[in-house]
């Protein structure tokens, strides 16, 4: 099974990467941008096709590497 | 005092933390990061450096090493640990220290001398700072931005586990005397039995007169003392 999680800074956390970005971009002319927050995409191959025994692993997977959760919320998203 | 400093793919700063416990008559092994079992240790070092590339996050597949069983064992015993730079990180995400090293409030990788406040003395690594509280190391680093949540910073603060914070040439301790925008002007961080030290300033930089300076020879000479 093929499963994609992104990990991104908590939303009190400052995000200079995401910052520069969002300036770049007003400064190339888009001036209706707002904000950009920066973050992480892992694409995961599985040897396991049920949904449920995937979806602990991988939560498992975030907690212990993907993300640290004391900056960072992660997000699974199973196809 | 035996120390043990643990050497990671990406390391480099291994030798110089080497050559200052040798100089201190500390007497070290070097240990690769696969060992199963850590040597007979009375200090564990982590080196500076950029284990694995710094991939992704600084010192997190460092902190899931072979060896790191062993130095949680020892921390666990009231063994002592010193992670400098990108050992602190790895302190850090091995959960043996609270917190969190973001990126450099600038985004700029920092090299350059800074002045340090010495803010515990009463513990066995800073114990010869006593009548030198305002000291200069040298930083290098990208990711040396200390934050924690308030709850965190004030159990610092009130258990006096802060042992350095950067200031500037008088000790004045202010935004402008904080290379990295960490909070409170954090450098380093003791742990509850002040058995582990993590700190981004180098010490094992400023250990010779002819070549730079002597304010990191004082940590390791108040360590040489111990035994």
């Amino acid at each position: 099974m093929k499963i994609s999680t992104t990990v991104t800074l908590k939303k009190d956390v400052l995000d200079p990467q995401g910052k520069v970005v969002s300036q770049t971009l007003k400064n190339m002319g888009y001036k209706n941008i707002i904000s950009v927050r920066q973050g992480k995409y892992f694409e995961i191959e599985i040897n396991e096709e049920d949904k449920n025994k995937v979806k602990i692993i991988i939560e498992e997977i975030c907690k212990k590497l993907l993300a640290n959760t004391i900056i960072e919320d992660y997000k699974i998203n199973l196809k | 005092m035996i120390s043990s400093v643990i050497v990671f793919p990406g390391s480099n700063c291994d030798r110089d933390v080497a050559v200052a416990l040798k100089k201190f008559k500390i007497k070290n092994q070097m240990v690769w990061h696969n060992e199963t079992s850590l040597p007979k240790s009375d200090l564990v070092v982590l080196p500076g450096g950029f284990s694995y590339g710094d991939y992704l996050r600084t010192g997190s597949i460092a902190s899931k090493s072979r060896i790191i069983a062993d130095v949680k064992a020892h921390a666990k015993k009231g063994g002592l640990i010193l992670g400098i730079c990108n050992g602190f990180q790895i302190l850090i995400e091995t959960g043996l220290l609270p917190g969190v090293l973001l990126r450099n409030k600038k985004l700029r990788f920092l090299s350059k001398n800074v002045f340090l406040k010495v803010i515990n003395f009463n513990n066995k690594f800073c114990s010869n700072y006593k009548n030198k509280s305002i000291i200069k190391l040298p930083i290098a680093h990208n990711e040396g931005n200390y934050f924690a949540n308030n709850e965190i910073l004030k159990k610092l603060e009130d258990d006096n586990l802060i042992a350095f914070k950067y200031c500037d040439e008088k000790g004045k301790i202010d935004e402008n005397s904080n290379p990295n925008g960490s909070s409170k002007n954090i450098a380093g961080i003791l742990n509850f039995k002040k058995n582990i030290l993590g700190m981004m300033p180098h010490p094992e930089r400023l250990i010779d007169p002819v070549l730079s300076g002597e304010d990191g020879s004082m940590l390791f000479n108040s360590l040489n003392k111990i035994k």
